[in-house]
């Protein structure tokens, strides 16, 4: 208890005694809590524990997970390298407990660092302009969503080859704004072009892809911001951030926003979070994103400097009017992010873009030859589809891999499995997980 | 500062991975024709220039952080061992239930302890702020509107004082706003509440203790007024710390609650976030709450998402890494702890109001919660002297500014928030530095609105800022 508050039973008497105050509970009276609503007897929670003693218990909880030495799953959630210098800066105290940088006159190395992670996201997307972020990739699509509506235009379209959950999450929020969502059609893959030519009209707000998309394949995404962009809707682009360094940018595909989930820039698995939503927009929709930007000017001096700024979008200046209620935000993640870009430079993240792409290319010939069906055709990046026989023989795949400390794909049904690969793969790994589903599969 | 692209050099680099092993091919899809500027550094530069930028930030550990409505309590270092252990951060969310029987394990606690903490049934962890939480809460009460077919309940009433978040996140939800006056005492105005509260009422949005830092005498009559209505009350949690242990809540006649994880529960706030906004409710909406909650299933734990459920409000089952934070220093204070913990932050923040009394003038003249709010207006009419000039000043004697022009209702007013983590010298240190601010402000007043003196830069040019927005560095052609 004494841990973390300092001051002594003597000082505590003190300090009542100097505001008039005879007791704790004297103090809670005179404060206006009304008696018969006080809590009766103790919290039912644990009694408090040493240090030792909370570490020992949650230490024995992470030891009932698993930690699988392969991880071949990814559908939104990714396990990268994360360079050791990522933790190193971004555990750095200060940007670790400060809070949102409101007095920038002792915040400008945490504004700065906001700045510098804008241009980052600026460069990965080719759009004008980003924000300091978002709670993660799905919330940031929905902000985006809100982005394009407007009294007129009231119906979001989102690609049926979009991640499941980013669906969900849209849908949410459409539902809190009274907003339409239709969900159009996938084809072979990727977003069929034909239904949603179909499905396009004037009260259309905007329509979300995802690249490459939730079965890893690409979509053509210029063709479908050209269509889009003729019934006067906009293109809201959910990317991921490690194929930027090699697929065509949002920004050359004709996007008015790209957004994505910021989670493979750094960041750990962690079973879901945190992680961080970016968000980037065109010149012309800058004053419509959502949350935390950071601005260069200038000082008292003339020195160039940093502020939070365009304040006037925000929940704290426009209440009810405000386009989001964001305020915490993921600040650190972004941090994190940003470090991890430097740290990668091109050179690096091109290289990381590679290997995905190389690992997930080879992965999916060994699991072909081990007699998995491949489903689409269309170029794809580190993730893609296969067919078991059945789903029983899917599930016995994931079976057998997960005896062999192997995190297979995810089941889609069907006996369809998503898979994924990534730098962290080596061939050995590759070949044994190979191995395994042929055993599985052998008439 | 430099900035970390002008300190790139072309050529310089890391080598954290292996050449890709590309076989015969080359990728198939459309390639990326944009240069990719990114810095290009050796990793001491990458190190230095962020420790550069540490020394201008200035975290909890630098010093008094008064910040009110954020809690900038002191953050646990074991909190971060613990949540960096392998076994939490390398697991997969979309591994088997039996592959993360710990994690479901750390989430279940938790649950069971904020709702003990809130008095309320039913805990999700899913939304990541507390702005998240509001907008979940929300959405709890608009879907079991609907689903009683009360779809006429449109309006969220919201007293004047909240925060922005609140009428913001109402709107997200679809509500109309009706702003609910505050009476002569910070609190709300029962006359108007009663005139407010109707067939069209979907519900409340209340934070108590208040913005003013003030418990509302008045809550059990607040909520029965609503409840008595049709409608259902929303108690925004930020300010839990006053009452944790105290009072609860759910006792209170609230159907639904956010709490702060990055507040209440120590979890470092980030820079900004991540933060957690984990939300609570009474039983009958629980079949609401969005994501999968954990229950238990032949001794094991198991995911199951509710038919009801309002949908997702993020990908995944929340900030888990901020839960298992949070979930450490709940277990490190224990039952014991937790009304203490209330109880010291309210004697801090009455202290050290008792400290600035006679000098500075308090928004409402009353024993105050965790937080208290001056009012700079005396001062200003008098000598020109803004709110903005004395916080800027304290910069200069190593303390935090208090939060500054919220809550709305207050004109100058600056809000400060001790915390239970503040020794008694600290308080009394801060209250000499705040004196002497105040004493030089009336002496010089001129000289107040250059302040602080002792920073790098002083007193940016935010409308400059604002109005050509420069907000990513130009690599130039
Ligand atoms: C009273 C109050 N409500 C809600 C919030 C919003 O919480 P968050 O920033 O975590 O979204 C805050 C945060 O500052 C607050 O002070």
């Amino acid at each position: 208890m004494g841990t973390y508050v300092p001051n002594t039973e003597k000082e505590q008497r003190e300090m009542l005694e100097a505001c008039g105050f005879q007791s704790f509970d004297d103090m809670y009276a005179r404060a206006g809590i009304p008696g018969e609503m006080r809590l009766k007897g103790d919290l039912a929670i644990p009694s408090a524990g040493t240090e030792m003693e909370v570490r020992r218990t949650l230490e024995k909880a992470a030891r009932k997970n698993r930690v699988y030495a392969s991880v071949f799953r990814g559908a939104g959630a990714y396990r990268h390298y994360i360079p050791s210098i990522v933790g190193e800066v971004c555990g750095k105290e200060e940007f670790r407990t400060a809070y949102t940088p409101y007095q920038a006159e002792i915040s400008q190395g945490l504004l700065q660092s906001i700045f510098e992670y804008q241009t980052e996201i600026c460069e990965l997307t080719g759009m004008a302009a980003s924000n300091a972020g978002v709670y993660d990739g799905a919330t940031a699509v929905a902000e985006g969503c809100e982005m394009c509506r407007d009294k007129k235009r009231r119906k979001v379209l989102v690609s049926g080859a979009v991640d499941p959950k980013i669906v969900s999450v849209v849908r949410t929020y459409a539902f809190g704004r009274g907003a339409e969502v239709a969900v159009v059609p996938e084809k072979d893959g990727a977003t069929d072009p034909d239904a949603l030519r179909g499905m396009l009209d004037g009260e259309t707000a905007c329509l979300v892809i995802q690249q490459p998309n939730f079965f890893g394949c690409e979509e053509d995404a210029g063709a479908l911001a050209e269509t889009v962009h003729a019934s006067g809707a906009k293109l809201i682009m959910s990317c991921n951030p490690i194929a930027l360094a090699v697929m065509r940018t949002p920004g050359e595909c004709g996007a008015d926003i790209a957004v994505g989930e910021g989670q493979p820039l750094g960041m750990p698995l962690g079973f879901g979070g945190p992680y961080l939503g970016f968000m980037a927009a065109e010149e012309k929709m800058v004053r419509r994103l959502p949350g935390r930007i950071v601005g260069e000017t200038t000082d008292i001096n003339g020195q160039r400097c940093y502020v939070l700024t365009m304040q006037a979008r925000e929940q704290h200046i426009r209440r009810e009017k405000a386009g989001s209620n964001i305020c915490s935000n993921e600040a650190l993640c972004a941090l994190t992010a940003a470090v991890y870009l430097a740290a990668m430079g091109p050179e690096g993240l091109r290289k990381t873009a590679l290997s995905c792409w190389a690992n997930a290319h080879y992965l999916r010939e060994k699991l072909s030859e081990a007699g998995l069906e491949k489903v689409h055709s269309r170029p794809f990046f580190h993730e893609f589809v296969m067919r078991a026989p059945g789903e029983k023989q899917a599930r016995d795949i994931l079976r057998a891999l997960d005896g062999a400390d192997i995190l297979g794909g995810l089941l889609l049904g069907d006996g369809r499995m998503l898979w994924c690969a990534t730098e962290m793969n080596d061939r050995d790994s590759m070949d044994r997980a190979a191995d395994i589903v042929k055993e599985v599969l052998k008439p | 500062m430099k900035l970390i692209f002008e300190r790139s050099v072309l050529g310089r680099g890391t080598d954290y991975i292996p050449e890709p092993d590309m076989g015969m091919t080359a990728p198939d899809f459309k390639p990326r024709e944009r240069k990719l500027n990114l810095p290009q550094l050796s990793e001491v530069q990458v190190d230095r220039h962020y420790t550069e930028l540490a020394g201008e930030t200035r975290g909890v550990n630098g010093g008094f952080y008064p910040l009110g409505s954020c809690t900038m309590k002191y953050n646990p270092a074991m909190a971060e061992d613990l949540a960096a252990l392998p076994g939490f951060t390398g697991v997969h969310p979309l591994q088997g239930d039996e592959s993360v029987q710990g994690c479901l394990e750390v989430m279940r606690l938790t649950e069971k302890c904020l709702a003990e903490i809130t008095g309320m049934d039913a805990v999700t962890l899913q939304p990541a702020a507390g702005a998240h939480g509001e907008f979940t809460g929300l959405m709890l009460i608009k879907a079991w509107h609907v689903s009683r077919g009360q779809t006429g309940r449109t309006k969220i009433l919201v007293p004047d004082s909240a925060h922005g978040t609140n009428p913001a996140s109402a709107a997200m939800a679809g509500f109309e706003v009706v702003n609910i006056p505050s009476d002569e005492n910070g609190c709300v105005d029962l006359q108007a509440l009663r005139a407010a509260a109707g067939d069209d009422t979907a519900g409340l949005m209340l934070t108590n203790p208040n913005t003013v830092g003030l418990f509302d005498p008045n809550i059990a009559d607040i909520t029965r007024i609503v409840h008595e209505a049709g409608g259902l009350c929303y108690y925004d949690g930020a300010n839990l710390n006053a009452v944790m242990g105290i009072v609860r809540p759910g006792d209170m006649g609230f159907d639904v609650v956010h709490v702060n994880l990055h507040k209440t529960f120590a979890t470092p706030h980030g820079g900004g976030g991540p933060g957690s906004g984990p939300v609570g409710c009474k039983k009958f909406l629980s079949g609401f709450l969005p994501g999968w909650r954990v229950n238990e299933k032949d001794g094991a734990l198991v995911r199951e998402e509710a038919k009801d459920r309002v949908g997702d409000v993020r990908s995944f089952g929340g900030n888990f890494l901020v839960v298992v934070k949070a979930l450490a220093y709940i277990l490190s204070i224990g039952r014991e702890g937790v009304p203490a913990t209330a109880a010291n932050a309210v004697l801090n923040a009455n202290y050290l109001m008792h400290l600035l009394k006679g000098a500075y003038p308090m928004a409402f003249d009353a024993v105050c919660m965790h937080e208290f709010v001056m009012t700079l207006e005396g001062l200003k009419e008098e000598t020109g002297v803004s709110a903005l000039d004395i916080a800027k000043a304290l910069i200069d004697h190593g303390i935090h500014p208090p939060t500054m022009y919220f809550p709305l209702i207050v004109h100058e007013a600056l809000m400060a928030e001790p915390t239970e983590t503040e020794t008694k010298e600290t308080l009394e240190d801060a209250a000499r530095a705040f004196l002497e601010v105040l004493q030089d402000a009336r002496s010089d007043p001129e000289k107040a609105h250059t302040a602080p003196l002792t920073t790098r830069i002083r007193r940016p040019d935010e409308v400059k800022a604002a109005r050509k927005p420069v907000i990513r560095y130009d690599f130039g052609a």
